[in-house]
């Protein structure tokens, strides 16, 4: 009725780098429940804002500055114009992430380009991209992202480019380091051999080699980020209202907390987790990319 | 070690006029100025207010006059204060922020190198996840919600402390111990992660191992043979920390009312007093880069493979 199978059993799929990875990511239990809160998270901060019973800038004249109570769904409260706190912790949690992941990408494009080039090419493209780098390195950046933001005014695209061109510079030196070692490989060797132009082995073969260490970086780089934005908002220079963040939920809770402690705790408590989620995510997967560091 | 201590100054002199330019470019460019908020003035005044501080010339003419000033050591004027020299302002505010700062440093370091080197001492045991879990909370915690609960519990609640500003304008220990701790905090959580890790290298090399067969008592092992070895990450990692120290003290001055030269720079550059922006942004620079240079050079003293290469 069946035909007996003839044909040899399937050739085993080799193991690549990236499964062993996977093995051990999903064996580290912290690794994957960050991996589920960081998920829910971003579900949250995605999907929350549109399906919360209160819109974000809906105020309450009969409830402002309440404590948290079940009552009218104010779980967590209702700000001091009157706001409900969990809408404004959802829409925070959505633009502070935003804010980390698109600037990350920012820091990201930039210094894996630039790394990847002065590692691959050396001799003297390296040692002046690199100096400029080390140059770069000794300036006080804070000065110049508050300088950027009272120069050129407020808005979330500036807040993105200006925090992503101070951070690509750690990753610039990651992945050069990467680039070095990476070069001297036989298969790029038969890649030159088969007649690929240099920018082409860089992006084709080099940067893709590279992306372990990047990857562990960016994550670990997103809650820095967080942080710097909130930092911002605290200085009054980060997302303007009527955009929240996280850490401008903070400033406006630490200014009130003595009269309404939930605004600054909720926020914060939030803020922690993310940072906690993503900083656990981040080490597991440098334990699974790179486990000769254990 | 000498031949580059003086490369890098040498280097330090392009980039310093680098970041000069630059600031005095982008504060240029922001909108307004430090006249322009102030009630409608006569024209003939505001003619003659601008043309005090040179600013009714061209941006590169004026920034010559101040690259001249600069190197005669002369910062100028405040725009925004009265009969006050930046420098004044600087010599006002510096000593709060230079004890607030080299304290928190100096804290960070001893506790933070101290519970790495315990947590490496008991590696996987529950003395090193606490002081793991404790430095990742650490990490999580930013000075910004650190401040206000601090000063709230230990300031307001419990009454241990005051809670801000300083005691007739002089330094006393109470006033400055929330605002280091808040500072300190994120600084001993990286720096006791940096130094369980490199710790925990160093104990694993042959080198210790020769040294336990010998027979040296382990306190000697440690304190001899593996930290030696285990602190040169640290050293590397002084100029973040002191950068990190110094955006948070952005912060904790506000928090606490400390009356020091951050915030005179964010006041400054919300109100654009450019000389002043101008003055502190040369300040901390010219400090980052002394800073640098002297963590390098002390770990080219430290590290024995530096030194002769």
């Amino acid at each position: 009725m069946t035909d007996i199978a003839v044909s040899a059993p399937p050739a085993k799929p080799g193991r690549s780098l990236w499964d062993d990875a996977q093995r051990r990511l999903m064996r580290n239990p912290a690794a994957v429940a960050s991996m589920w809160a960081v998920a829910v998270l971003a579900l949250l901060a995605i999907f929350g804002p549109m399906l919360w019973v209160h819109p974000v800038d809906e105020i309450f004249r009969d409830a402002v500055g309440i404590g948290p109570t079940l009552q009218n769904y104010h779980w967590f409260g209702t700000d001091a114009e009157g706001r409900d706190l969990v809408a404004r912790v959802l829409f925070g949690l959505r633009v502070s992430l935003l804010v980390g992941v698109v600037a990350t990408g920012v820091a990201l494009t930039i210094g894996v380009a630039y790394g990847a080039i002065a590692g691959f090419f050396g001799g003297a493209v390296d040692m002046a991209m690199m100096r400029f780098v080390d140059v770069l390195y000794s300036i006080p950046f804070i000065f110049f992202v508050i300088l950027l933001m009272v120069t050129f005014g407020r808005n979330l695209v500036l807040i993105f480019v200006a925090i992503g061109a101070v951070e690509w510079l750690t990753m610039a030196r990651i992945v050069r380091g990467q680039a070095i070692s990476l070069k001297r490989k036989e298969f790029i060797e038969a890649a030159r051999a088969a007649g690929a132009r240099p920018l082409e082995i860089v992006f084709r073969h080099i940067v893709p080699n590279v992306l372990g260490p990047v990857v562990v970086f960016a994550t670990l780089n997103v809650p820095v980020i967080i942080l710097a934005e909130s930092f911002l908002s605290f200085l009054g220079l980060g997302v303007q209202e009527p955009l929240t963040s996280l850490g401008k939920l903070i400033v406006d809770g630490s200014r009130n907390m003595e009269t309404s402690p939930w605004m600054l705790l909720f926020p914060a408590a939030t803020m922690v987790f993310t940072l906690l989620a993503l900083n656990f995510l981040g080490d597991g997967l440098r334990d699974a990319l790179d486990p000769k560091d254990r | 070690m000498v031949a580059q201590a003086v490369r890098r100054l040498i280097i330090a002199v392009p980039t310093l006029l680098a970041i000069i330019i630059a600031a005095f470019l982008l504060m240029r460019a922001a909108p307004g100025g430090p006249f322009a908020a102030e009630r409608q003035l006569p024209p003939e005044i505001e003619r003659r207010l601008l043309a005090e501080f040179d600013l009714d010339k061209p941006p590169a003419v004026q920034l010559a006059n101040y690259l001249g000033d600069l190197l005669q050591g002369d910062l100028g004027p405040s725009m925004k204060y009265k009969d006050k020299s930046v420098a004044d302002i600087i010599a006002e505010g510096f000593p709060t922020s230079a004890v607030l700062g080299f304290s928190a440093v100096t804290l960070a370091l001893l506790v933070g190198g101290a519970l790495g080197v315990a947590a490496a001492l008991r590696q996987n045991r529950p003395q090193d996840y606490a002081v793991m879990a404790a430095a990742l909370l650490g990490v999580c915690l930013p000075p910004l919600v650190m401040g206000p609960v601090l000063s709230l519990v230990f300031g307001i609640q419990l009454g241990w402390m005051p809670t801000g500003g300083l005691a007739r304008d002089e330094f006393s220990i109470p006033h400055l111990i929330l605002p280091v701790l808040t500072l300190a905090l994120p600084q001993i959580a990286i720096i006791s992660r940096l130094m369980r890790a490199s710790m925990i290298e160093a104990l694993r090399s042959n080198a210790i191992r020769t040294a336990r067969a010998k027979g040296l008592p382990e306190w000697q092992v440690i304190w001899r043979h593996a930290l030696p070895v285990a602190i040169l990450p640290i050293v590397s990692y002084l100029g973040p920390a002191i950068a990190g120290v110094l955006t948070g003290s952005f912060v904790i001055e506000q928090v606490f009312q400390l009356p020091g030269i951050g915030r005179q720079f964010v006041i400054g550059a919300l109100q654009r007093d450019y000389t002043l922006v101008m003055g502190v942004v040369i300040l901390y620079a010219f400090l980052i880069i002394l800073l640098n240079l002297a963590a390098d050079l002390l770990y080219g003293a430290l590290d024995p493979r530096v030194r002769k290469a």
